[in-house]
């Protein structure tokens, strides 16, 4: 919106007055400047600080190490904290895959005249209201091998078939699962001399996947609810159109109705993004680190160094990367956004 | 209806599309079903009926269950929880009025890289704040307590409350707000006595938003609160959970009793809960 209608021809009265109700402004929001000031940037630039310095004992110390950003080499070269890349990365694949698509069907699917779709709408994103907590305790007995999901192969009577063929009966270990699947190190090392360097595997650790179908669970309807919302959006005439001209309804979909959609896939899939970059609650609940480190992530590295180990300064420097990803997605979303309403 | 081509030969696969569709949909509501599912029916259960081969048994027999148990532990913390997010949504929504209401009606110049800067709080991860945040609560004497966890509740809220506000005051015409400042009325008074009785809707909607992700915080919860008496459910969900010494089923019941307030807020105020998410989520 325009600034107030001023007279283009400002006189020393009009400009005293703007200057004025710029100063009631800023008094207005100075509080939260503040805030935003000291919490937000000062204590980034803290954190940074500390991730610099030798703090890595309960007794303060806070001289620069030599060289000042020792923390991080020694960081990277955890096989730890390769392990948390390794599982961000995987996870973050895995969750925006399974709940893009699952609320993408989801929103096909009542994105017509269906008795009951109020009532259906609200299921499906019903777990959004939910703490990450408790879904990671539940989540956390259902993929538990002892019970849960596993009793459904007893259930459905496949152990006994597969008994009766003198196999081994199906019960996978799911979050317990140290197995690391489709391993790349071989060929990271054969494209790339650094690749033999790594001191775990590069791949898709099992126990990733229960976590992953559990935050799917948890935000699939968050994202029917913005895939819905923009299905409302879409004229009635541009589906008569395609009908007229004898599209399929997938066709339509696929030729027509998604590719309109693509601000909402974008907007949805970066909110995902910052949800998984910066997962914990969930992950912690439900797995904690798993067995060796599958299903570790950074934010629960961050917060054993900190609130545990007492290792200050790789905490702080974990907490710093994990900034950096989180920034190097939302800042150009961010600019791109504000650019496009100007 | 996924009109199909109008012939009775279509009939049959229209007959069978539609099946297939309800049973589609079916298998959806089992799936987002199933974890509700386990926990109400083994918070029901008897300490005696919980075990490990009979999870997705019904309860042989109605019993209060491990509610009993689960209420015992849990109260404190529910209070403590009750009494943090309250105060903390409404503070940092009234903030995010008065900052929505300038950001919206009174731009100036900077005004929209200032609003820019504050909304960038909402994105970070608070790891990233977390040790500076401890040390400072440590030096102002909040650490561990309540008000200081609401504190830091009310400051990174709001940048989301802020732009929540924004986006439903750029929707009120200017010229409300000019017909005020020709009364002689300065920019608090406009808010007090023309926009704050408009803003009734954007207050259900922050309120609830604010409501449902500082009652499900975890994060600050567990870092700002070391003293497991004076922490907010989730965490004491959490610790239970961990603990071998607790029955089941009793935290099956624990989950039901953390999950019940933002469930039933979303169950009666649904409506205004997909408002606040769309609000929530960025569109600029």
């Amino acid at each position: 919106m325009p600034t107030p209608p001023t007279p283009q021809t400002s006189t020393l009265a009009t400009r005293l007055h703007r200057w004025l109700r710029r100063k009631e402004a800023l008094w207005i929001l100075l509080p939260s400047i503040l805030a935003t000031v000291i919490f937000i940037y000062v204590f980034i630039g803290t954190s940074f600080f500390f991730s610099l310095t030798n703090w890595r004992t309960l007794a303060i110390d806070l001289s620069l190490r030599e060289p000042v950003y020792q923390t991080y080499v020694d960081m990277f070269g955890m096989p730890r904290f390769q392990a948390d890349l390794r599982n961000t990365t995987i996870f973050t694949i895995l969750f925006i895959a399974f709940a893009m698509g699952l609320g993408l069907f989801l929103a096909i699917l009542l994105d017509r005249k269906v008795a009951g779709r109020g009532f259906f709408r609200s299921v499906f994103l019903f777990p959004y209201a939910l703490s990450f907590i408790v879904t990671g305790v539940v989540w956390r007995w259902i993929f538990n091998p002892e019970t849960g999901i596993n009793l459904f192969f007893d259930l459905l009577g496949i152990n006994s078939v597969l008994a009766q063929a003198g196999m081994e009966p199906l019960k996978p270990g799911w979050t317990t699962d140290p197995d690391v699947v489709f391993s790349v190190n071989g060929l990271l090392a054969a494209v790339w001399p650094g690749g033999a360097d790594f001191q775990i595997e590069w791949g898709i650790p099992i126990a990733l996947i229960p976590v992953a179908i559990a935050a799917t669970w948890q935000l699939s309807g968050f994202v029917m609810a913005m895939y819905l919302g923009g299905l409302s959006g879409i004229p009635h005439e541009v589906r008569e159109a395609a009908r007229i001209d004898g599209a399929s309804e997938a066709r339509i979909y696929r030729k027509v109705i998604i590719p309109m959609l693509k601000p909402i896939t974008i907007s949805t899939a970066i909110i995902l993004l910052h949800v998984s970059l910066k997962i914990f609650d969930l992950v912690f609940a439900m797995s904690g680190v798993g067995p060796g480190f599958a299903t570790d992530v950074p934010a629960i590295f961050v917060f054993e160094m900190m609130f545990k180990a007492a290792r200050y300064n790789l905490g702080a420097a974990a907490s710093i990367v994990m900034l950096v990803m989180s920034c190097l997605i939302i800042v150009p979303y961010l600019v791109s956004t504000f650019r496009h309403r100007e | 209806m996924p009109t199909l081509i109008q012939n009775p030969k279509s009939k049959i696969r229209n007959r069978a599309a539609r099946l297939l569709f309800w049973l589609v949909l079916l298998a959806a509501v089992v799936f987002y079903g199933l974890p509700i599912y386990v926990m109400v029916v083994n918070g029901i259960k008897a300490a005696q009926d919980v075990s490990l081969s009979t999870m997705w048994n019904l309860p042989p027999a109605l019993a209060a269950g491990g509610f009993g148990e689960a209420w015992a532990r849990l109260s404190p913390n529910l209070r403590n929880s009750l009494a943090m997010v309250i105060p903390a949504a409404v503070i940092s929504a009234l903030i995010g009025s008065l900052n929505g209401y300038v950001f919206s009606k009174w731009k100036f110049r900077g005004s929209e890289l200032l609003f820019a800067l504050l909304l960038f709080g909402f994105f970070i991860p608070y790891q990233s704040i977390l040790l500076p945040l401890v040390r400072f609560l440590q030096m102002i004497g909040l650490y561990g307590t309540l008000p200081g966890l609401v504190l830091t509740h009310v400051v990174y809220g709001i940048s989301v409350t802020t732009l929540i506000f924004r986006n439903f005051y750029v929707n009120v015409p200017r010229s409300i707000v000019e017909a005020a400042t020709v009364d002689g009325a300065g920019m608090l008074q406009t808010y007090t006595r023309i926009m704050l009785p408009l803003s009734a809707p954007a207050f259900v909607v922050t309120l609830i938003f604010q409501f449902t992700n500082i009652w499900n915080d975890f994060l600050f919860g567990i870092t700002v609160v070391p003293n497991p008496q004076a922490q907010p459910v989730t965490i004491a969900l959490n610790n239970l959970s961990g603990s071998f010494s607790v029955d089941w089923n009793v935290v099956m019941a624990g989950a039901v009793l953390a999950a019940l307030p933002t469930a039933l807020v979303y169950i009666f105020l649904g409506r205004f809960f997909i408002r606040g998410l769309v609000s929530g989520a960025v569109k600029g």
